[in-house]
């Protein structure tokens, strides 16, 4: 919905009118404020709207032929408007936004009622019968989590805390913690469980693929109420800048770094891509440089250069204890 | 935006005047008699009628052109083909669609999910219970998404240009699309390669510039049985088996390469013996050779080799 005075474009506008008189007719008496609600807009914008609606009507445009609305009091009551009693169908686009993200949720098992969202399904594939959405061209497919995702649904919404041994692939480490779940977030196609952690006393973030096991340890979540909880529109990792710079340099081959992690700063010089990131742990860097093996380099900060060579040379010297065969 | 408030009056009226008419009227009809186009000359309301004919069909309104005996064009919108249908759903389906609606970070998708509840709303379906505690989400950032799903709604051929990694500049490519999937992340688009004459699977990531039209709206047929998600998983599968490898990892390390492997033997100087299933030696190298000293590659000759440069080249610097 647009928030700009006038509420948007004349056709913007247009649509909303077209869905708001059947609306009203539907929600006799409604006030106000929650009609306003309802359109994301302003009470003086849904007031405008309506002495414009009020206007308006069939040729002739005597007071027979008039939209009578009335909204004195607070509440909104309309009348003499047979001739939109029903909403504009569906076009297209509208149909498919809703289809292509209601199929999202039902490739998540677990995440809600299985049932409801395919009775939703068969509803809207029918209302757009004639506009050939059906053939589902547009998917975000969602990596399967049969194993941990009704679980951890059942803990959001019982608010019950959980044990997790969880999976730290940057230290390569299996770890053990309590966490009282906040959300479940399923973002572009990934599963994560956004929950106090009672081991770092903070609001983590655990990606559902990493977890290992899991169990209910039978007491209730207590989340704490100043926690911040992130927006999860914003993209879900926010480095701290209080984290280290660590500035990498990306040859041929190594430019999808640039891509893949969020870069504080990304410049190039002759092929050459000079990248910053932010990061509270070294650790993932440092396997990320061995990976890369040369065709990208960490050149700051020194300490990290030097550990990321000595890493490379620990494992050199392991290779040869073990010769080939 | 007095210009813009008496302009949607007036398209507003004409949509009224139009669903209530059963017989078709003819421009001039309209020109006398609907509010708004009153005070406008002949020229004038032409072009002004045109425009707000166009509008009308923008937003998906069934504005239809009749010609009478005489062939002279009268106009009319069918309330059956105007009105959403009867449609009834109950408060667990609405809670999903709530939730389905919430779903689209992309603002032209958000607007137009969030305009298709006002639709269901209006109708007479109630949104009051929402599901607490999920929060789905899925964006597209790739400037070409939009194009593409435009593409596909209105089923015509696109050209584009396509960056290949190791390759210099981009190729121009022209496809008949198909689908759009994301797959862990990533937007893939999957179709008809007109150049290679073959089905292929693009990354919006790698697509240059813009994605233009390349031939008539509702030229594009979907095959019966093309299965726009398999060609994408199959396109974009990783490791999945064919050739074996032998690796020791340290004990403790590597919960990965463990959940992963056909084989694991104990091993009694700290270190365990890992047999794993691969495709791609290069891949192997890359992912193994960031366990560093907790991983040694025993065979097979490829992968030990590729771990043993990249290490070379991070211990002893320069770039290969």
């Amino acid at each position: 919905m647009s928030g700009l005075p006038g509420g948007g474009t004349s056709s913007e506008r247009l649509s909303r009118l077209l869905a708001l008189v059947p609306y009203l007719q539907r929600h006799q008496g409604v006030p106000l404020d929650e009609a306003a609600r309802t359109f994301g807009v302003s009470e003086r914008q849904l007031v405008d709207d309506l002495d414009l609606v009020f206007v308006s009507g069939l040729p002739g445009y005597t007071p027979a032929d008039l939209i009578e609305v009335d909204y004195e009091g607070g509440t909104i009551t309309i009348d003499n408007a047979d001739t939109i009693a029903r909403p504009l169908r569906l076009d297209v686009g509208e149909a498919s936004a809703l289809l292509v993200a209601l199929r999202t949720l039902a490739d998540v098992p677990g995440l809600a009622d299985r049932d409801a969202l395919n009775r939703a399904i068969a509803k809207l594939e029918r209302a757009a019968s004639d506009l050939d959405v059906r053939a589902g061209r547009v998917g975000v497919e969602v990596e399967a989590e049969d194993r941990v995702v009704p679980s951890v649904r059942r803990a959001v919404t019982g608010g019950r805390r959980l044990h997790l041994r969880y999976y730290v692939p940057g230290r390569d480490e299996v770890t053990e913690r309590d966490v009282d779940p906040i959300r479940l977030l399923v973002v572009d196609g990934r599963s994560y469980l956004e929950a106090w952690c009672r081991r770092v006393d903070d609001v983590r973030l655990f990606r559902l693929d990493r977890v290992v096991d899991l169990h209910e340890t039978g007491d209730p979540a207590e989340v704490p109420e100043r926690v911040q909880l992130r927006d999860a529109d914003e993209g879900l990792f926010r480095p701290s800048h209080t984290d280290l710079l660590v500035t990498f340099e990306l040859g041929q081959g190594a430019h999808w770094v640039a891509d893949y992690y969020p870069c504080e700063s990304v410049t190039e010089n002759g092929g050459v891509v000079r990248a910053t990131l932010r990061t509270s742990d070294t650790s993932w860097v440092r396997r990320l440089a061995l990976r890369l093996g040369g065709k990208a380099q960490v050149v700051d900060p020194p300490e990290l250069v030097e550990q990321i060579r000595a890493d490379a040379r620990a494992a050199l010297a392991a290779y040869e204890k073990v010769p080939a065969p | 935006m007095v210009a813009s408030r008496k302009k949607t009056e007036r398209l507003f009226n004409l949509v009224l005047c139009l669903l209530a008419t059963r017989q078709p009227i003819s421009a001039e009809h309209i020109r006398t008699s609907v509010q708004g186009y009153e005070d406008s000359g002949l020229e004038a309301f032409k072009r002004m009628f045109e425009r707000d004919k166009d509008e009308l069909r923008e937003l998906g309104i069934p504005l239809e052109t009749v010609e009478d005996w005489e062939g002279n064009p009268g106009y009319r919108i069918r309330r059956d083909v105007y009105e959403l249908p009867e449609l009834t759903f109950t408060p667990d389906e609405a809670a999903v669609l709530g939730l389905a609606a919430r779903t689209w970070q992309h603002a032209t998708l958000a607007q137009a999910a969030s305009s298709a509840m006002l639709k269901l709303r209006a109708a007479g379906m109630d949104v009051d219970s929402s599901l607490p505690g999920i929060e789905p989400r899925v964006g597209a950032r790739e400037p070409a998404f939009l194009p593409l799903w435009q593409a596909l709604l209105g089923r015509y051929p696109v050209r584009f240009g396509y960056r290949r990694p190791g390759r210099d500049g981009p190729a121009t490519r022209t496809l008949d699309p198909w689908g759009v999937v994301s797959r862990r992340g990533r937007w893939y688009v999957a179709g008809f390669d007109h150049d290679r004459q073959a089905e292929r699977v693009f990354r919006l990531d790698r697509i240059v510039g813009d994605v233009e039209r390349a031939g008539r709206p509702g030229s594009v047929h979907v095959p019966e049985g093309a299965e726009v998600r398999v060609m994408v998983t199959s396109w974009a599968e990783d490791d999945v088996g064919g050739r074996r490898a032998v690796l020791r990892v340290r004990q403790g390390a590597g919960y990965w390469l463990r959940r992963h492997a056909s084989r694991v033997t104990h091993g009694e100087d700290g270190f365990d013996d890992v047999e794993l299933e691969f495709t791609h030696p290069e891949r192997l190298a890359e992912s193994l050779a960031g366990h560093g000293a907790n991983v040694v590659v025993l065979e097979p000759e490829d992968v030990r080799k590729g771990v043993l440069a990249r290490l070379e080249a991070v211990a002893y610097g320069g770039r290969r």
